[in-house]
């Protein structure tokens, strides 16, 4: 139910959403244990992503964001709480939520197409579906770089090649940490709206960490803000705008304004 | 029309000549090769060819010359028992085909003919790797020559210290059979050490760069017999050994194995934690992190290692080979002493030397093989 009313909200053109995991967080609290004691990070956060969903994950620098997707991802288990991937609980990491990372993290002794390759071949799936890998460099147009090395790309195309990398798998849900926050503006920009395509496409659900309100806003569905460390959920934006959007919108720049007062720097509107 | 305008006529014809691409048409096409500006004008040559003198080529020829000339020339200073050094004159005579040679190729080379395949294209690969060569084919000639002089033909570096280059001829012609058979089980003994010290060291470098346990209890034994020379074991271990050939095995491995642990192991340690983390949630398994993720990433390490190890080896090779192997090019070294035949150490130190530095080109040609994503990143 909460899936369809999504479809018909965003105008997303999936078929279904078998494709799509739904990721539930409940009462989810961490600390990491340091030399000069526990140090909390996540203090009793509860979220929802209904299939499909594209929800971006907003805050201060340091608040534990990006620990909230490494427990989602499996790569560390939660102190307290749990987190469930359609019902199931999540306690290690899986290929139907790949993550990708800010810095592109291409394996540099691997081609291109070797990187892209790197799940189905982990997998033990490669021989039988290298088509797949073709298409994933596809998706990204990076097809004609199959055969360079990571070291001669530029910055934007690595992060296209670690997309695909993470889109050959057929990911449920796709973690992205910060993916652009390296890049240059205007490739940043390019890729954001590559992004909301690949999105749109593939319909998968999507958790999106980052600092920039402005990127949030074009891409997501729905904001959460947390506040500083430890993170707690201070506010959930819904954008209710169809996609493709257009940055100039004066809704987004309302909204903008709005999550900006939530962070406390609304006096620089 | 005014006078002025008529005047101004041909200023203006001149001025419009004078745009870039106008005034290309007047200079001559070779201005665009820079280093044709500093050659004469080129002549025009039947069949495609032009001629250019490669004058650079002859200093090669002429140095070349100076040492035939000198060898063949000058008189030998009685040495010892004999009045003349062996094979001086077909050093000589060798000194003077080269220089023959080397005027061929600056013929050649002279001519720059229009890129062509098959016989044609070999020559002009010669004439290319000629022209690269020409300064060390002017050097060493200058410098064997003086070599000749100081020994052979004035004595100022005396006998049996010092022999000219030309009886190092003697010695190979007289002794191959020996030094070929020290060369083969110096070979034999070294690869099959370095082969076992390799693998055991990379195995155990990254055992204890990847498991918390076999760290706790390699690490420290490492730490502590590593920095033993292997030589200073080699009176035990020709006791202790059944053969002094297994011994020698074992203190070579020991030589390689040490340096390949430790950089495979600081290799292993090293690697970028996110590659783990990616490949974790692509679904890796631990084998697939170690074999797909851990060793490649420490590859580059683990070749420093391997160039330390075989540096290493060398040492305990000769040393071994001099106190209780009886064969190999150390051996070769005591036992020409013995003599105190000077002539025949140089001849196996200059076997060695290739031998040697083969085995190293060897271990840069795999390197660059295996590690070729690496090509314009590193340079060592």
């Amino acid at each position: 139910m909460v899936a369809v009313l999504k479809q018909v909200k965003a105008g997303a053109t999936v078929d279904s959403v078998d494709n799509a995991s739904h990721i539930h967080i409940a009462q989810v609290s961490h600390h990491f244990d340091t030399p000069t004691g526990d140090l909390a990070v996540l203090d009793d956060v509860s979220l929802d992503i209904a299939p499909g969903e594209f929800v971006a994950l907003l805050g201060p620098s340091g608040c534990g964001k990006s620990t909230l997707l490494r427990l989602v991802a499996g790569l560390e288990p939660a102190s307290t709480g749990t987190i469930t991937q359609d019902g199931q609980p999540i306690t290690r990491p899986d290929p139907s939520r790949i993550v990708v990372f800010q810095d592109p993290t291409l394996f540099p002794w691997r081609s291109v197409w070797d990187n892209v390759a790197l799940g189905l071949e982990a997998q033990g799936v490669l021989k039988t579906e290298r088509a797949r890998v073709d298409e994933a460099l596809q998706k990204v147009g990076l097809e004609s770089f199959a055969k360079s090395w990571p070291h001669q790309l530029s910055g934007g195309m690595a992060q296209r090649a670690a997309l695909a990398r993470a889109l050959v798998n057929n990911p449920k849900l796709l973690i992205l940490d910060e993916p652009l926050g390296k890049l240059d503006s205007l490739t940043r920009l390019e890729l954001q709206s590559e992004l909301v395509s690949l999105w749109r496409k593939n319909g998968f659900s999507v958790l999106l960490v980052t600092h920039d309100v402005e990127e949030a806003l074009f891409l997501a569905e729905r904001v959460v803000i947390f506040s500083q460390r430890p993170a707690r959920i201070i506010a959930e934006i819904e954008v209710d705008q169809p996609y493709p959007r257009r940055r100039g919108d004066t809704r987004l720049a309302n909204l903008r304004h709005e999550i900006l007062n939530h962070l406390g720097l609304g006096k620089t509107w | 029309m005014s006078a002025s305008a008529i005047l101004n006529t041909p200023l203006d014809l001149a001025s419009g000549l004078a745009t870039e691409g106008e005034a290309a048409k007047f200079l001559p096409k070779s201005s665009h090769i820079p280093n044709v500006a500093l050659s004469p004008p080129t002549v025009a040559a039947p069949a495609g060819k032009r001629f250019r003198f490669y004058g650079f080529g002859l200093f090669a020829v002429i140095a070349w010359g100076i040492l035939s000339g000198l060898t063949l020339g000058l008189p030998d200073k009685a040495a010892g028992f004999s009045e003349t050094w062996p094979y001086s004159s077909e050093f000589g005579i060798a000194a003077g085909v080269i220089a023959a040679l080397w005027l061929l190729l600056t013929v050649t080379a002279s001519f720059r003919s229009l890129p062509r395949r098959g016989a044609s294209g070999l020559l002009e690969r010669a004439n290319q790797s000629f022209r690269y060569a020409v300064p060390w084919l002017v050097v060493l000639p200058l410098f064997l020559a003086a070599w000749q002089v100081l020994t052979a033909k004035t004595g100022v570096l005396t006998p049996p210290f010092f022999a000219p280059p030309s009886s190092l001829i003697d010695a190979y012609v007289n002794n191959y059979e020996r030094l070929a058979d020290s060369a083969w089980n110096s070979i034999k003994l070294l690869l099959e050490g370095i082969l076992w010290g390799a693998l055991v060291g990379f195995v155990v470098g990254v055992s204890i760069g990847w498991s918390k346990t076999l760290n706790y209890w390699l690490h420290p034994i490492l730490r502590l017999v590593g920095p033993l020379p292997p030589t200073a074991l080699l009176p035990i271990a020709f006791f202790f050994f059944p053969s002094s050939h297994s011994a020698s095995v074992f203190l070579i491995a020991l030589a390689t194995g040490f340096p390949v642990a430790i950089l495979s192991w600081s290799g292993v340690a090293s690697v970028n934690k996110a590659y783990y983390d990616v490949a974790r949630t692509l679904g890796a398994s631990e084998a697939f992190l170690i074999f797909r993720v851990a060793i490649p990433a420490a590859l580059p390490q683990v070749f420093v290692g391997l160039f330390m190890g075989l540096g290493a080896s060398f040492v305990v090779l000769i040393v071994a080979e001099m106190m209780g192997v009886k064969s190999g090019l150390g051996w070769y070294l005591t036992w020409a002493q013995g003599y105190a035949d000077y002539v025949n150490m140089y001849a196996a130190l200059l076997v060695m030397t290739i031998l040697f530095s083969s085995l190293i080109s060897l271990l840069f040609t795999v390197r660059d093989r295996l590690l070729i994503w690496q090509k314009g990143t590193v340079k060592w």
